[in-house]
């Protein structure tokens, strides 16, 4: 009898999800008492660290781009996309210094103003690396992917992380990358204002006056080109005609084809778009952080397919809102949680989304596909 | 006396030939420390990618968390066998196995009982199994710690050799349930996620594991596995004979395994679901038992590998060596179980032998770049894998013949019974 009462309490607690809810209220509970605490006792140090994760999350946002996209078409995650990020990053940088690509404007035309040719100079550079990214990426798809387009998905994979391999240990060989840490030799120096209560004031080398955030170009510069290139890449799939194609190999290959679309074309071309994102995404990385070397993509690329998956793979405004949710979680625990257990927070999130929403915050529910 | 069949006969002897062929040619030292060192890492990733293959290429759910499990186990049984070995004491193994039993029964005890409640969240059970699992634990050290110098002076009493191989099988066993049964906790939210995310929360929980190895001084407490330094002083126990033997084990559990009517279940979950499901199966339950089965592997093959060279750092438990067992088995062939074994030796032997022994002068650093590029072509040339689902006759699946006499034979049947 007692033990029929017991039972059909647990039961009762069971069926409801009583238990579950409970545990993850308690988690989302502690995580928003110690923002609120954090964001009480200094606000200043709070905002400073969200203008950092905004840094942070707008370049895993343009990597993150490349993962939902390639992976909304032909359902591949795409390790390899962490290297072409690495790449587009070391061919800056072998632009700058070798090939001085961001001089080029002021050979040509030497009457433009010093400012205007150091822009033009500058797009130069990144239209550079994400023509390079691009290339290498149709490359990749062509030869590695496209042969395997009807092969058990798996080996598509398999073959992803084998590319993935070569282009790390490819780059780390001392003719191709070289296996050191390089400097980045950045095309602008770094100016630093100082945002507070008296307006702004440009920083000059001492100590920043009190109660005040920091806000240098470097982040202006990546949250504006990423922000322009966003919405380029919203035009090009909501408004042209690529775009239209692109969607419509998405939804059905088989149809599309009928419909008189080169899907393989398409395809290509979304590897394209995508890794010219991340050549983009290494170039500005590599300003704000200023230290290259052959590893670099890994985490990045991984932590930015993360912000894919919790925003919903396949979904573009997805992978966005998931890229800047990634660069807070890690910019904010690493300063008031732990430093050493930042990437485990972040990975933790996205194991309790996951659990909430099991297929992301704004992806659609998986459908039957044939 | 018809007990075996011959392609048990064959399997057995051929397997028991290699043994001696191999523990003889390293005895006489024709086989150097070296290549001995790499037969035994290619038994060890042989264990790990076969649970791996039992999770993904049987039961076709794809899991990047082997690695993890692999790393847990790797840990835990070095953390028992260098307590007795450093510090003379058995108090690791003791609380290792309390620990692990305790919890163990109380998840069965709770699976049993949870399996008859209809509309069960996957969160809030594991809630409970996670709050239970706690208290058991605590439970288990405070009691461990007290009933240790009694078991401390009963093995002190047998010769030094014969108790370090005691406590090491100890360890590996109790080690492999620890996977096993954390495999359980996080596997039961887990697994109800669609197949590509499912493999994502399990990449997530190896790195995760991964970055607490890297603190495990500072943030879990064991001074003596010296966080991202490296765990060294283990003693190096793990000899080709109990290599051989639990890779034996192995291979049989998981073909009478596969052969059961569990076996079969698990099969047809990765079939089609939705068919398994109207036969009556409950997917839920094999996809966790196959999990839990294939985690078990994985720390099993993780202790194993801790005792070869004495020495465990967390790099190598990164995520990036956490596709090896994936492309072990995808390069062997999905569901075969011979080819994950030719595989995971043929991986060892060239990426571990022949790429660093021969490579010439300055091509050093070739190793990775030769190793993705074997792997890219053999895909793109046999996407299912060198065995594909070939497996030698021991292995091979016995499908239960159709009972569905002919007519005449039928009409026979009833007049001899008649």
């Amino acid at each position: 009898m007692n033990t029929s009462i017991a039972s059909s309490l647990v039961q009762q607690v069971i069926q409801r999800r009583w238990l579950g809810k409970a545990f993850l209220a308690l988690l989302i509970l502690l995580a928003a008492w110690k923002m609120t605490t954090s964001l009480l006792e200094n606000p200043l140090l709070f905002l400073q660290q969200v203008v950092n994760g905004l840094q942070l999350g707008f370049v895993y946002a343009l990597i993150a781009l490349g993962y939902t996209m390639v992976y909304g078409i032909v359902r591949l995650i795409n390790f390899a996309h962490g290297d072409v990020f690495m790449v587009g990053a070391f061919v800056s940088y072998y632009s700058i210094t070798r090939f001085q690509i961001h001089l080029i404007p002021k050979t040509i035309l030497p009457g433009l103003p010093d400012s205007a040719a150091l822009i033009i100079g500058a797009i130069l550079v990144i239209m550079v690396s994400m023509a390079s990214c691009a290339l290498l990426a149709i490359v990749i798809e062509r030869m590695a992917y496209k042969p395997l387009r009807n092969a058990p998905r798996i080996s598509a994979l398999i073959t992803a992380i084998g590319v993935s391999f070569f282009l790390e240990y490819f780059a780390a060989l001392q003719f191709v990358f070289t296996p050191n840490f390089i400097t980045y030799r950045r095309p602008i120096s770094v100016v630093t204002w100082a945002i507070g209560p008296n307006g702004i004031t440009t920083l000059t080398g001492d100590a920043p006056p009190e109660g005040t955030i920091l806000f240098s170009n470097i982040a202006l510069i990546i949250i504006l080109t990423s922000i322009a290139l966003l919405l380029g890449l919203q035009f090009i799939v909501r408004r042209t005609r690529i775009g239209k194609a692109m969607r419509a190999v998405a939804y059905d290959k088989q149809t599309a084809r009928l419909m008189g679309i080169n899907a393989d074309g398409i395809i290509s071309t979304t590897f394209a778009i995508g890794a010219s994102l991340a050549g983009a995404g290494g170039m500005l990385y590599a300003i704000a952080f200023s230290q290259i070397f052959f590893w670099m993509g890994i985490l990045p690329g991984l932590k930015s397919f993360v912000a894919a998956v919790l925003g919903g793979i396949g979904s573009i405004p997805g992978a966005f809102i998931g890229a800047l949710i990634m660069g807070q979680a890690e910019v904010l625990s690493a300063a008031y949680i732990s430093t050493p257990l930042r990437d485990a927070i972040a990975f933790s999130i996205l194991i309790v989304v996951l659990l909430v929403r099991p297929t992301g915050l704004f992806g659609e529910p998986e459908r039957e596909k044939a | 006396m018809n007990k075996f069949s011959k392609s048990t006969l064959w399997f057995l002897g051929s397997a028991v030939a290699v043994y001696l062929v191999i523990q003889i040619l390293v005895s006489t030292e024709i086989l150097s420390q070296f290549w001995n060192t790499i037969i035994r890492l290619g038994a060890v990733m042989a264990i790990v990618s076969i649970g791996l293959n039992l999770i993904y290429g049987f039961n076709g759910q794809f899991s990047l968390g082997q690695w993890g499990f692999y790393a847990i186990g790797a840990y835990a049984a070095a953390d028992v066998t260098y307590r007795w070995s450093v510090n003379n004491s058995a108090d690791g193994v003791v609380v290792l196995a309390l620990a692990t039993t305790l919890s163990g029964v109380a998840i069965l005890w709770l699976h049993k009982r949870l399996s008859k409640v209809r509309g069960l969240d996957p969160l809030s059970a594991f809630t409970l199994y996670l709050t239970s699992t706690i208290l058991l634990s605590v439970l288990a050290v405070r009691v461990g710690v007290a009933i240790t110098p009694a078991v401390t002076s009963v093995l002190s009493m047998l010769p030094a050799a014969i108790s370090m191989q005691i406590v090491f099988i100890l360890a590996v066993i109790f080690s492999a349930i620890l996977a096993a049964e954390i495999s359980y906790l996080f596997g039961l939210p887990i697994l109800s996620l669609g197949s590509d995310y499912f493999g994502i929360a399990t990449l997530g929980f190896t790195i995760i594991v991964k970055i607490l190895l890297d603190n495990s001084d500072t943030l879990l407490g064991f001074v003596e596995m010296k966080g991202a330094r490296g765990m060294v002083g283990i003693p190096k126990v793990t000899s080709l004979f109990w290599v051989f033997i639990f890779l034996v084990m192995v291979v049989t559990f998981i073909r009478n395994l596969l052969r059961s009517s569990y076996g079969r279940a698990i099969i047809s979950v990765r079939e089609d679901e939705i068919a398994a499901k109207a036969m009556g199966i409950d997917i839920a339950e094999y996809k966790i038992v196959a999990f839990v089965i294939g985690s078990f592997l994985a720390g099993l093959a993780g202790a194993l590998y801790a005792h070869i060279n004495g020495f465990l750092h967390p790099d190598t438990f990164n995520f990036i060596k956490s596709f090896d067992p994936m492309i072990i088995v995808v390069f062997g062939g999905l569901g075969s179980i011979t080819g994950t074994i030719f595989a995971a030796f043929a991986w060892a032997l060239i990426l571990e032998g022949v790429l660093r022994l021969f490579l010439p002068q300055g091509f050093e650093t070739w190793r990775f770049v030769v190793y993705p590029l074997l792997l890219i072509i053999t895909m793109l040339l046999r996407p299912a894998g060198i065995f594909g689902n070939y497996e030698i006759p021991f292995l091979r699946q016995v499908l239960p013949k159709i009972r569905q006499p002919k007519p005449v034979e039928a009409e026979k049947a009833v007049e001899v019974k008649s």
